[in-house]
């Protein structure tokens, strides 16, 4: 079964018309010895029983229905409507490919302009382009951007980036004369954490390309980038600015009012449950002046013969089915069906009812922290923040969540220690519009009964 | 099919989309918990009801074609069919529903899927290990070449050249520039294969490695593959697959048999994980044992009964991925493979192979087709003998739009005049080749008795031809905002 519908009759026919006795006459230019292996592969079975196998890998996993859930760090579990996945599942979407021909591809590229329009106007920027393929990678390409634009070798990143971005960035420029500076941005005092910038100001000199900072930063701070912002100035360095989640858009002021060159993120909560993580969808926008070094499709306005509106990929020169090796990026396949996910979600919102979620995130997380801190917990974060927050785990985070999770059933969280060994008696909290009262006192009483 | 308003337009202020959750908690103030300089004034998004926004999307849903519309013959793209069932397998709670920091103890059967489909990928192409985390071809590409030069620097050896011939697909190239390697460009053969000669001449002590396609972007197997890859490791270089075109050799061959040390698969093509417009695809990487420990890491490791996450060997090129790639294709993939089996993937390798051979056969008559081979999985014709009509291939694929089929990859291999790379895929019937075939020759006709209807086409889809120089000259990329 390979949902091939050639009879062997067909098979018969067309095997005269190509002028050859059988399948094999057409695979005579493989070499003869390693010609027709043996796949060492499981029986093929039907559908109701791969779904049913499925089903039983996917029982063996607990979902957010399974255990109340704090994890954010990149992945938040937002509102979706309903009417999301419907779309997504309509053929005309999912199962087209990149609008190559746009007479007959006008659905996905105005959907295209219309997620760039969005993402300039929540993001405060210019241009924005069709996706990359997670907020990893979508940093690790502003790097590489500003790294061509500016021709300088250093680039200055803190530490309060989510370090899985800082380590993709890390991979990306491994091979390249890049020298990624990881500085510190946030300083520890005993049971609490501060933001402090001056490390990140004091490490950007003239041959820094970029400095890159994240907000809410990884940690759930909202810090004003102002200082960094002018020391990159005076340099001539460039400003990235990593969003953590997308829907803090709705409600903080927007990385491109406070003089970002080049703004990213991961949009995946915006379109979907997290899937493990992926497929996300990464977002990259800029400033006017970079539009034709930025990597990936970006969809434009046009007209037909007929003087219609349309739509059709443009500045194809900057890729690599155009460029070659002088491309700007080797992208091509991006993540179109999550960010059409995005677009239909934050359409179906609309500005009140994002700004609604992002009002009812900050105040879920805000009370979760008074019900940890009326239970007893630290809560460290000294710093105005969003939606997640920090608390401090005397015995270790690590320790501290696996007893929650054993004795209490709750994930509470993700262990700072990712980030600095230093943080290791940290967890960092998220919390979403969807996080029920019932989730925040499950985690208040679970952290006064396990402490 | 009349203009479709930009979903702005469709706004009014004041009008609600979709409800938001009740709130659960007496609401903070947000000037209470941040700066008030911290919050923003505007927030210039559409206020669209949600009925509007259905439509809105729907009908533009409308102005696409897809593989479920019709045929969608786009060579190296393989726009087979996709099954139904895997969107289902994706959707399933416990898949979908969990979240990338979860312990392992809470996500044994993801990690299971994770670990069961490299090995079942391993078993297809015959290379001991295999890494899921790309989440594209090209970042397969990337993640190969990577791991080629550590590979290369754990033994002593800076080398900073990579060979491509000259019809390879641009993300060879654009990937060889960002693995900071000089590209060479190897010409091809008058028989379509790698150029011995040359490739001998270019192979010196620089070289990291060869990316070959394979079977190559003009459909057309590799012949000298075995002394193409013998050439290369004598040279102390690395043999990297290009394995978009996978679909042609599923149980045919597996192309580590044939010596070559690293390949990536694009799982939205060969394994029928969608295309969604544009992605997201997933581009696993397989590779022999000598290059296992430069793989991206972290990677899923069985211990005993539980699966783990294991922390990256100090040889490793690092992470390319926030988490562990595409894991929601991932799901896709390994429905797919589940389903077929080892004869299923082999017939479809069989009947993708067939379907281009009888495009070929029954097309060469009224197209000049450059290679006159028997050819795998795709087929390269080429509209020179149109061109003298004063009929460009452009004009050909903008014709098949009337007709309702999807053009070919056009101008691609660039190696190629005029090109038209044909790719039927195994999901095509013969009815739906014969309509292919009679549409092509009715297209061939027209160009000689009535180019203009193909000048002028397409006269039948929701738009006609558009004005890229405008759009590049002077780019619009964004609804303007008001003033």
């Amino acid at each position: 079964m390979s949902y091939a519908p050639n009879t062997d009759a067909d098979r018969a026919a067309m095997l005269r018309a190509v002028g050859v006795e059988s399948l094999d006459d057409l695979f005579v230019d493989i070499p003869a010895r390693h010609r027709d292996p043996e796949l060492d592969l499981p029986p093929a079975l039907p559908e109701t029983d791969v779904i049913r196998h499925l089903g039983e890998l996917g029982a063996r996993n607990a979902t957010s229905s399974d255990l109340p859930s704090f994890l954010g760090a990149g992945f938040y579990r937002h509102f979706v409507p309903a009417l999301v996945d419907q779309q997504l599942l309509r053929s005309e979407w999912y199962t087209a490919y990149t609008p190559y021909q746009p007479e007959m591809a006008q659905g996905t590229l105005q959907a295209m302009y219309e997620f760039q329009s969005l993402v300039c106007d929540l993001t405060g920027m210019d241009v924005s382009n069709a996706s990359l393929y997670d907020g990893a990678s979508a940093l690790a390409e502003a790097v590489l951007l500003c790294r061509g634009l500016t021709r300088r070798p250093r680039v200055v990143i803190a530490d309060t980036v989510h370090p899985a971005y800082r380590d993709v960035a890390a991979t990306y420029v491994s091979a390249l004369d890049v020298d990624l500076h990881v500085v510190s941005a946030a300083r520890r005092d005993a049971t609490s954490l501060r933001p402090d910038l001056r490390p990140l100001v004091n490490a950007i000199d003239d041959q820094t390309s970029c400095v890159v900072i994240q907000r809410p930063d990884f940690l759930g701070m909202v810090v004003d980038p102002d200082p960094v912002v002018q020391a990159a100035r005076e340099h001539g360095a460039r400003v990235v600015v990593v969003v953590g989640d997308p829907v803090s858009l709705g409600l903080l002021v927007p990385p491109g009012d406070l003089g970002a060159d080049v703004v990213v993120g991961e949009l995946r909560s915006l379109a979907g449950p997290p899937a493990y993580g992926g497929p996300g969808a990464g977002m990259f926008a800029v400033r006017t002046p970079l539009i034709r070094r930025v990597p990936g499709r970006i969809a434009g306005r046009t007209t037909d013969l007929d003087g219609k509106n349309a739509f059709v990929l443009t500045l194809q020169t900057r890729e690599q089915h155009i460029r070659r090796e002088r491309a700007t990026s080797n992208i091509t396949t991006n993540q179109a069906l999550v960010t059409l996910g995005a677009t239909i979600s934050l359409c179906a919102l609309g500005r009140r009812g994002l700004r609604e979620i992002a009002e009812q995130s900050l105040t879920a997380a805000h009370r979760a922290a008074q019900a940890l801190a009326d239970a007893g917990a630290v809560i460290a974060s000294a710093a105005p923040y969003f939606n997640e927050f920090i608390v401090h785990a005397p015995g270790g985070a690590a320790a501290r969540l696996e007893r929650l999770r054993q004795e209490a059933n709750v994930l509470a969280g993700i262990d700072l220690g990712c980030v600095s060994p230093t943080f290791a008696d940290l967890i960092l909290v998220a919390a979403t519009e969807l996080t029920t009262a019932g989730d925040v006192e499950a985690l208040a009483s679970a952290w006064a009964r396990t402490r | 099919m009349n203009e479709e308003p930009l979903i702005y337009d469709l706004s009014s202020p004041g009008r609600r989309g979709v409800r938001p959750p009740l709130p659960q908690f007496e609401p903070v103030d947000p000037a209470t918990a941040v700066p008030t300089s911290e919050l923003r004034t505007d927030l210039p998004l559409p206020e669209a009801s949600e009925i509007d926004v259905m439509r809105h999307f729907l009908r533009l849903s409308h102005k696409n074609h897809s593989v479920d519309t019709a045929m969608y013959p786009l060579g190296s793209c393989t726009m087979k069919y996709n099954p139904k069932v895997n969107e289902v397998t994706a959707r399933t709670p416990g898949l979908a529903d969990i979240h990338p920091f979860q312990p392992p103890a809470t996500a044994q059967g993801a990690l299971e899927l994770i670990y069961e489909l490299e090995a079942l990928l391993a078993s297809i192409t015959g290379f001991p290990a295999v890494s899921t985390q790309p989440a594209a071809g090209s970042q397969g590409e990337l993640c190969g070449l990577l791991s080629i030069l550590a590979w290369h620097q754990s033994r002593g050896e800076t080398r900073t050249q990579v060979l491509v011939p000259d019809s390879a697909h641009g993300t060879n190239p654009a990937t060889g520039t960002m693995s900071g390697l000089q590209v060479i460009s190897l010409p091809t053969a008058p028989d379509g294969g790698i150029d011995l000669q040359n490739l001998k001449k270019s192979l010196g002590p620089g070289v990291a490695a060869i990316m070959l396609t394979l079977p190559s972007t003009l459909g057309l197997f590799e012949r000298r593959i075995l002394e193409v890859v013998d050439l290369v490791h004598a040279a102390g270089a690395q043999v990297y697959c290009d394995g978009a075109n996978m679909n042609a050799m599923l149980g045919r061959v597996r192309p580590a048999d044939l010596g070559i040390d690293v390949m990536h698969l694009n799982l939205h093509k060969t394994f029928s994980t969608p295309h969604g417009g544009g992605g997201p695809g997933a581009g696993a990487l397989a590779v022999q044992a000598h290059l296992e420990p430069f793989l991206p890491a972290p990677r899923v490791r069985r211990n005993g009964d539980a699966f783990e996450l294991a922390q990256p060997p100090p040889t490793s090129i690092g992470r390319v991925h926030s988490h562990l790639g595409n894991f929601g294709n991932l799901v896709r993939a390994y429905t797919y493979i589940r389903s077929l089996g080892a004869e299923g993937l082999r017939e479809a390798a069989d009947d993708a192979v067939l379907n281009a051979n009888y495009l070929r056969a029954s097309l060469s008559d009224d197209y000049d087709l450059p290679y006159d081979r028997i050819c795998m999985h795709e087929v390269v014709l080429a509209g020179t003998r149109q061109r003298r009509l004063g009929v460009r291939t452009l004009d050909i694929a903008k014709r098949l739009i009337d007709y309702g089929i999807h053009p070919p990859t056009i101008y691609f291999p660039i190696i190629v005049d005029e090109a038209l790379m044909i790719e039927p895929t195994e999901t095509e019937s013969r009815e739906s080749l014969d309509n292919f075939i009679d549409v092509m020759r009715r297209i061939a006709r027209e160009a000689e008795s009535d180019p203009d209807k193909l000048h002028d086409a397409p006269v039948n889809a929701p738009v006609r031809r558009l004005d890229e120089v405008t759009a590049n000259r002077r780019p619009n990329v964004r609804r303007q905002p008001p003033a």
